[in-house]
Order: structure tokens, then sequence, then C-alpha cells
């Protein structure tokens, strides 16, 4: 049972860090309707530059502060220079030009950072497990991790559900004419929410440097299932994201902790032991199609859509 | 009215060919991994060849040396493009390179097929050392069982009795995780092969780890993915509750990255930048001032590859032709080694010392791979017979 909560919670710091990186997305996505590849870049650049800012401040919280203010200005500096002239295109178009800035991200972290990577450390107190119930270690930094997004997630909720900002992203979310011909500065609040969606990514690319360590395309391929979470969710809604980021981590996380045993029980070793891990890489998609056959719009979807 | 078109450059192409053999260079084409996160192993590869170039003055065996980089992007079938480009566009002499065992198994076919002259500076899948195994291919490298094989020998040294075996799920996981099972005798409690390469987050595969209560963990995690799979380690508290025992996890190139997390985690390797040999110093310092960094294995192993095929070219007086020759006398290994002195065996994968490595932190702070052990001597892969050369 104790093993069962470790991996539970295991799928819960996915989830959360999954849900950062689809609540930018599926924001852009909803509001924008811009199809945003680089957004992975954006997470790459937080983490670079939360392993950058800590190495000169030598301060791990300092370090990261730093890095969601410096993600937040490139989203912003980014969108007013090239995302702007994709919005109204076809998502062709998107796709084509946002892959350009992957590619050009990419080679850009390599001169300016090299090819090496970097390392962001952890304060050596976090280098350790925790006994949350005695006899369940957990490791001090993922629970850090858990914490730390549910109060973002808390903080997302309050500025999108509480606030005029907020208001205006929803409704931009469910309609964009109609907020653009009440006379909304339309552009300004395109600017803030790319803005908003950089800093939640680089956020949760910073989260994770420390466990992943800091490397050139490291955004790309946890993009993957983060499209998965938006699509699950219902494009455009945040609420759907946070449940379906649990639900692809959680599913994620199971399946590769037990399914290899389950196939144990009954094929041979060598037919589980190569089945298994192409089986628990495909859950998530699988969960996907069910949830597409259910509800074609995702678990939430935004209104009027 | 394209077909009229490719006559004349067919005919144009064969006026121009006597003139250009007697410009003779040997062109080399070079396939590693130059892009994306595993780009330093692909830099360390190319520097030492490059250092091994500048040193034998940008000629081996006489010729002029051309080198070609082509980047595989980590996937078999961009590795097979590329070397089929090498062999049927650019006409290389020799193919050098290949890190990663599923790309050279994608691209080992037109290399065989066209009895291209091949030297392997790291992929050891085991299909390359038995039924594959092919004249015109060398090794500078070893075959993937033979490392993982040597550390356990060593975890049996150390008394461990059950072990908990991970790595990633590809060609070169599945030999490592089964190399081991060849010589440690203990218990295997669980076995873990995760996606690849994709995968960087362990957390699930630790905790299974943690709830097996093995003696000691064993782990093959090449590249990028080594640092990051010892961070997880460490920060998953591990470090003082389950010893970890590493294949090409730990290397010149995560040390600077890993620091303290990687300090008394022991490794094999056939190489250690601190071997005795004069070879090796040479290398070592002329690296260390060329490129002010530590070479690693991968670019040991490459920089033997620049003196083999130098002692290739020089036995048949430059006449890149005469493949049997220099096949001939590759096979006899006659170089100076930075491993010092190996033979090959019959399937051209070297027969040599395996030692204990591991990872120290200097009185200056920074931090060195040295060697503590010799593990095993002359150790020959366990492939060999199936090769059908004798």
């Amino acid at each position: 049972m104790l093993y069962f909560i470790e991996q539970f919670l295991n799928g819960i710091q996915l989830g959360m860090l999954l849900f950062l990186l689809a609540a930018g997305l599926t924001l852009i996505f909803g509001i924008m309707d811009l199809v945003n590849l680089a957004h992975g870049s954006l997470y790459m650049l937080g983490a670079y530059f939360a392993a950058t800012f800590a190495a000169w401040t030598n301060s791990f919280v300092l370090g990261a502060v730093l890095a969601v203010v410096a993600t937040l200005v490139a989203g912003m500096v980014l969108e007013v220079i090239a995302i702007r002239r994709l919005y109204g295109r076809n998502h062709l178009d998107h796709v084509l030009g946002t892959f350009g800035l992957l590619l050009f991200f990419n080679e850009l972290v390599r001169l300016v950072w090299g090819p090496a990577g970097m390392t962001l450390s952890l304060p050596s107190e976090m280098l350790t497990a925790v006994q949350i119930p005695p006899g369940l270690y957990y490791p001090a930094y993922r629970l850090v991790i858990i914490v730390v997004t549910l109060a973002v997630a808390l903080l997302l909720y309050v500025l999108v559900m509480r606030t005029r900002l907020g208001m205006l992203i929803r409704a931009g979310a469910s309609n964009r004419e109609m907020v653009g011909a009440l006379g909304v500065n339309i552009k300004l609040l395109y600017t803030l929410v790319f803005g908003l969606g950089a800093a939640l990514a680089g956020f949760a690319g910073l989260m994770q440097a420390p466990i992943l360590t800091v490397q050139i395309g490291m955004g790309e391929n946890i993009l993957i299932p983060a499209f998965v979470v938006v699509v699950i969710g219902g494009i455009g809604s945040i609420r759907g994201a946070f449940v379906a980021a649990l639900l692809v981590g959680v599913i994620d996380t199971i399946g590769r902790a037990f399914l290899p045993d389950l196939l144990h029980r009954y094929l041979s070793e060598n037919a589980a032991a190569t089945l298994a891990p192409a089986l628990s890489s495909m859950s998530i998609y699988v969960l996907m199609a069910v949830v597409l056959v259910a509800r074609p719009e995702g678990l939430f979807p935004a209104a009027g859509r | 009215m394209r077909r009229m078109t490719v006559i004349p450059a067919a005919a144009l192409a064969l006026i121009a060919g006597p003139a250009l053999a007697q410009q003779k260079t040997v062109k080399i084409g070079f396939i590693s991994t130059f892009s994306g996160p595993v780009a330093a192993i692909g830099n360390d590869m190319k520097n030492s060849f490059e250092l091994g170039l500048d040193q034998h003055g940008r000629k081996l065996g006489g010729l002029p040396v051309e080198v070609i980089y082509a980047d595989d992007q980590l996937k078999p079938e961009v590795g097979v493009q590329k070397t089929q480009e090498l062999i049927e566009s650019d006409h290389v002499d020799f193919v050098v390179g290949y890190i990663w065992s599923n790309v050279l198994l994608g691209s080992l076919k037109p290399l065989v097929d066209s009895k291209t002259m091949t030297v392997v500076t790291n992929a050891g899948p085991n299909q390359l050392a038995g039924e594959l195994c092919s004249p015109y291919v060398f090794s500078t490298s070893w075959q993937n069982d033979q490392t993982p094989a040597a550390v356990g020998r060593y975890m049996n040294e150390k008394g461990v009795k059950t072990a908990f075996l991970m790595g990633p799920n590809y060609a070169a996981g599945k030999d490592m995780l089964a190399g081991v099972q060849t010589t440690f005798q203990g218990k295997i409690v669980g076995q873990e092969l995760t996606r690849w390469p994709d995968q960087l987050d362990f957390s699930a595969e630790l905790s299974k780890a943690r709830a097996a209560k093995p003696d000691a963990i064993f782990a093959f995690y090449p590249g990028g993915a080594g640092i990051q799979f010892v961070t997880q380690y460490v920060q998953a508290g591990l470090k003082g509750q389950i010893p970890l025992y590493t294949a090409f996890t730990i290397d010149d190139l995560s040390l600077p990255r890993l620091k303290d997390l990687a300090v008394g985690v022991p490794g094999a390797q056939e190489w250690v930048n601190d071997l005795p040999n004069d070879a090796n110093k040479t290398y070592v310092a002329d690296y260390k001032a060329k490129y002010h960094a530590s070479p690693s294995f991968y670019g040991a192993q490459t920089y033997d590859a620049v003196g083999l095929i130098d002692s290739a070219i020089t036995a048949v007086n430059g006449d890149l032709s005469n493949k049997e020759g220099m096949r001939k006398e590759m096979e006899k290994a006659d170089f100076k080694s930075v491993r010092g002195d190996f033979k090959f065996g019959n399937n051209h994968i070297p027969i040599q010392n395996f030692y204990l490595q591991d990872a120290v932190k200097n009185a200056d702070g920074s931090y060195a791979l040295k060697t503590v052990a010799l593990i095993v001597k002359d150790d020959q892969d366990r492939f060999h017979d199936r090769c059908p050369m004798k």
C-alpha cells in the first residue's frame, strides 16, 4: 500500500509538471487559436535562465524568481517580434512558424550557453528523501514541486476566475471576435497571455531542471504529453488542463510501475519485458483516444466554442 | 529530357575521374550525434579525431585527409540515410564513428554490402560481434556485454547478493542488462527497461527499486541520461541506502556536471584517462591543452581509430583500392593504442582489459575519474563464436 501511494505521488508530481506546461498551451491555443510548438523552448529558456541566475546569485530561490521574470519578458518580446505575425493564419503556418522558432531557440541556446548543458544544483538539504507517514520515503524535492505547483495552480485559478484580466482571458477563450468588438485592447491582451504562458512554461522548466538537468531540446519530448493534456482537458480550459494533467501523470506513472509485473503473470519473462515498456508508453494516448471518442471537445470544453 | 542531362554529367564525371585520382586524398566519413542533448558526445569524438589527425600532420599513411562529418540525430533512420550518402555520393574510403547500437545496426547493411572499410568507435551490439560480423568492419570499442560483465564481477567481489537492474529500452540497454547477468552470481530481484531516448524521469522505476530492497542497483544510462539518472538516484535519498554500480553512466563528460553526486559510485571501463602508457599521456595532455577539458572514453576510442587507419594505409602504400591488404594490417592492431596493447578477436572486436574506475574529488576542487584496479584481463566477448570469420 505504501508503495502504491509512493507511485501515486510520482504520478501527481508528473501531472503537476504537465499542468504548468499545458496551462500556458491551452491559454494560447484557446485565446489566440495558435498552435505553439515553441512552448517547449520557453520551458528550456526557463531552465537555462534559472541555472544561470542561480549561479550568479548563489541562491536557488532567487535564481528561480529571476528566471520566471526573465521568461515572462522573453515570452512577451517573442510575441511582439514573431508570434503576432501568425495570428489569423491557418494552423499549418503556425506549426511551420513555431517549429522554426523551436530550431532557432535550440541554436541560440547552443551559441549562448554551449552544447554541453548546465546543472541546476539543489541545496544539499534537498538531496534526501523524507518519510511522510513512517516507512514511506519520498524525495524531498519532488514533494516541494507538488506543493509549489499546487500553489501556482491556485494563484492561476484566482487570476483567471476572480480578476478583470482573468475575465478577459476567459472571454477571449470563449469568443475572440466579441471581445475585440467590445473595445478590449486585444493586442495587449494577447501579449500578456503569451507572456503568462511563457512564464508558466519557464517555471515548469526551472522546477524540473534539478531533476532532468538543463540541456538543449529538453522541452521537446515533454511537449507531446502536454498537448495530450490540452486535448483531453478541452482546449482553452485551465480547469480541464488541471484535471487532465493529473490523469495523464498518474496513468503514465502507474502504467510504468505496475504494467510490467501485471504482464509478467500472464506472459513469459521475455515477452513481458518487451511488451511492458511499449504498452506503458502508449497508455496516455489510449486515454486520449477514449476521451476523444466519448467527449470530442475534451473533458471541460471552454464555453461557447 | 531529364535523362538527357544525366548522361553528359556522367560523361563529365568519367573525364574528371582520372584527374581527381592523381591528387589522391583519403576520404573519411564520420558519423556521430552532433545535435540535441547528446551533441557533447559527438563533439568529444570529433575533437579527439581532429586532434589525432593534427598529430599525424593531417595525413594518414602519407595521404592528405578529408573528413566529412555527418549527424545521425540519435535516430537509426537518419543514421542509415547519412551512411548511404557517405558511401554513394561522397564515395568515402572509410566510415568512422557510431555511438548508438541501434543506429549502427540500422546502418550496417549498406556498409557491409558496399565493403566500405569501417571503424566503429563506440557502439557494440551483440550482432556485430556475432552473426553480423564483417571482414571490413572493425571496432575500437567493445561488445556491449563486456563492460557490464566486468561490473558484475566486481559486484560479486563486493559480496552483493541481490541486485536491481536498470537501463534504456534499446539494443544496447538490453545487451547491458544481459551482460551483467553473465557474471553476476547473486539474484536479480527486478529489472526495468525505460523508454529511450525520451524518458528522463525515473521516479516510478526508482520507487520500484527501493521497494524491491536489493543489495545494489546496476544502471546503464549513457550520455545526458546518466546525469539525470544519478541525480535522481541521489535526490531519492538512495545513495546512502542502496549502492549503485554503473556501466557507461558516469564519464568525463558527465562528471563535471554531477560533481559530488558521482563521487564514490563505481563503474567499469576499458580506458580511463589516467592509464599509464605513453600514447595515453600524450593524448590526454594534448587534448586538455587544445580543448581545456578532459577527454572521455568516447573520444579515446575515436582517437584510436586514427592510429588504426594510419597503420592500414601505410601498409598498402596509399593504395586505397587494396582493401584486402588494409584489412589484414588492421587485424594486427599494430598502432599505439591509448588503452595500451590490445588484440583483435576473430570478429574484429578488441580483446582487452577492463578496469574499475571511481569518481574522486581532487585537492584543487576539480573532479576526475581514476583507475582503481584491474577487474578482468584480456577479456573477449561471448559472441565471437557466432562470427563466421575465423
